[in-house]
């Protein structure tokens, strides 16, 4: 059944759906119905809900909770995020399963609550110390933050990794109809957890410490080899370019609605243009860039930021193609018909 | 119509968050794709409030109508002042005119006055003027129906306050009386 759900909320029930026992998490502006609503329905789920006293202690409590082989999530907004970061290099160097939430916010600093997109580089280049990446998805409507988030938890325990999803405060605050139903669960071996199996097995140690160079080393790779898999099985990409379209606008997450608009803007002004759009930010869907109609002739980025995922679109075009950039940042968010007269101005010439 | 864009504002407190929500109710209700999304950020009781509600017959892209507004339903003179020249020539403007007296000034729109405040106020609860203003949506449009509104009212309020169902509806019949 079709109910009408702020993002925020289903992003929790989805969760909550899917398996999660636990929830640590601190408040922080534009997230706080995630933790309000964790700490109603995640105790009546039978579950496990800390307010924790910061969000370092949530990002550990959830390391805890991961290690005893349960499902576990925690979600921030973009400062609190980057208090998260140490904690999560430990999850990555440790091969735990965890579920972060990012409703960012703009910044850098303290910022401000509206939406923006500054936080890319930290969610998709590590952000903590040491080799690692996450799986990073970007939904743009509340249904596919809540299939996300389903998805979310099964890579997390499938290649035993610590998984992000970035949403904002427009897709956290904003209502739509949905549609929240348990899906087919994944079979995954948890052997590994050290969940109190009394003396009936070797005993299981989970640590992200090895002071022996060969040790870690071979961690390091044998992670990275984890990686490939995800980077072959769990690329996501919604590409709506057609044939004859003479641009390509490139944008992520809810702001990219604003693109979809916008491309039907440009169609009403004769512009042919299509959008494509990552799911996943890690790994990034560069093959995209690579079979392209030969009808476009340009690439438009459009973000939330000062371009900041322009350097992986750059990547995927590896110079076949001009790539443009149009972002707003400091919570500013563009109209249909900026992104429009952007993408007109390089198709007609003169950008 | 198959796009409507409507913003609704006001003061925190006039019930301008719920009436966008029943709205959008009504229109999932009706098998319609709706977004319905509010501003948030340091909001108070006696401050501004807004949301915007878009209803389409297929998929929305941005949530926000910031620009080309086809009905502004406003509560109070800030809202006015803020949000009536984002209004598409054209379109309506639904006044809360126990609050707002001026003159709408524009003559491309459509004002739709509604004593909504005294009107509640008579019925013995002023947190019933957002559905008085709920009327002129039945009046001027044809998104729905009262007896989509009665459905809606009833899911929100019949099993815990079903007094409350009654007093909305009565809101609503007032605000049409009101109109004829």
């Amino acid at each position: 059944m079709k109910i009408l759900m702020k993002g925020n909320e289903a992003i929790c029930e989805a969760a909550i759906v899917a398996g999660c026992k636990a929830f640590f998490g601190y408040p922080i502006t534009p997230q706080n119905e995630i933790p309000e609503y964790m700490s109603l329905n995640m105790v009546k789920a039978g579950g496990a809900f800390v307010q924790a006293e910061s969000e370092i202690g949530a990002i550990n409590m959830c390391y805890g909770a991961s290690a005893s082989g349960v499902r576990v999530m925690t979600s921030s907004s973009s400062p609190g995020i980057a208090l998260k970061q140490e904690g999560m290099s430990y999850l990555a160097g440790a091969n735990l399963p965890c579920v972060i939430v990012n409703v960012s916010r703009s910044g850098p600093g303290l910022g401000g609550i509206l939406p923006a997109q500054g936080d890319y580089f930290q969610m998709t280049r590590g952000g903590g110390n040491g080799d690692y990446y996450t799986p990073v998805y970007a939904p743009f409507s509340v249904q596919e933050a809540i299939d996300l988030i389903f998805k979310a938890f099964d890579v997390a325990d499938l290649y035993r990794t610590p998984v992000q999803m970035v949403a904002d405060g427009m897709l956290g605050q904003m209502m739509e109809p949905c549609v929240i139903e348990p899906r087919a669960a994944i079979n995954v071996d948890k052997s590994w957890a050290t969940d109190g199996n009394s003396g009936k097995r070797p005993r299981n140690i989970v640590n992200s410490l090895n002071l022996s160079a060969e040790g870690l080393e071979q961690m390091n790779k044998e992670r990275f080899a984890r990686y490939q898999e995800i980077k072959k099985n769990e690329t996501m990409v919604d590409n709506r370019v057609k044939d004859g379209d003479e641009i390509a606008i490139v944008a992520y997450g809810a702001p990219s609605r604003v693109a979809v608009n916008a491309v039907d803007e440009l169609a009403a002004r004769g512009i042919k243009a299509g959008l494509i759009r990552p799911i996943t930010l890690w790994p990034y869907p560069y093959d995209v860039f690579q079979n392209l109609p030969s009808s476009v002739k340009n690439i438009l980025v459009c973000e939330l930021s000062m371009g900041q995922m322009l350097d992986d679109v750059k990547i995927g075009v590896a110079g076949r193609l001009p790539v443009h950039f149009y972002g707003r940042c400091g919570g500013a968010i563009f109209e249909p018909a900026e992104i429009a007269d952007a993408a007109e101005k390089i198709v007609r010439g003169g950008a | 119509m198959a796009t409507t864009r409507i913003l609704f504002s006001g003061f925190g407190g006039q019930g301008i968050l719920t009436l966008g929500q029943l709205i959008a109710s009504i229109a999932l209700n009706k098998g319609k794709e709706v977004t319905w999304m509010p501003s948030y950020g340091a909001e108070m009781r006696g401050g501004t409030a807004n949301c915007s509600v878009i209803i389409s017959d297929k998929m929305i892209g941005s949530p926000i109508t910031s620009t080309n507004i086809d009905i502004l339903c406003a509560m109070n003179i800030p809202s006015i002042v803020k949000f009536l020249d984002n209004v598409k020539p054209g379109g309506q403007v639904y006044v809360n005119s126990s609050i707002v007296k001026e003159p709408i000034d524009r003559t491309d729109v459509e004002a739709v006055l509604l004593d909504a405040t005294n009107i509640a106020n008579k019925l013995g609860n002023i947190r019933v003027a957002n559905m008085v203003m709920l009327a002129a949506f039945l009046q001027k449009t044809d998104l729905f129906t009262f007896g989509d509104v009665e459905e809606v009212l009833h899911q929100r309020f019949a099993e815990k306050y079903p007094q409350l169902a009654a007093l909305n509806v009565d809101a609503v019949k007032q605000g049409l009386e009101a109109l004829a």
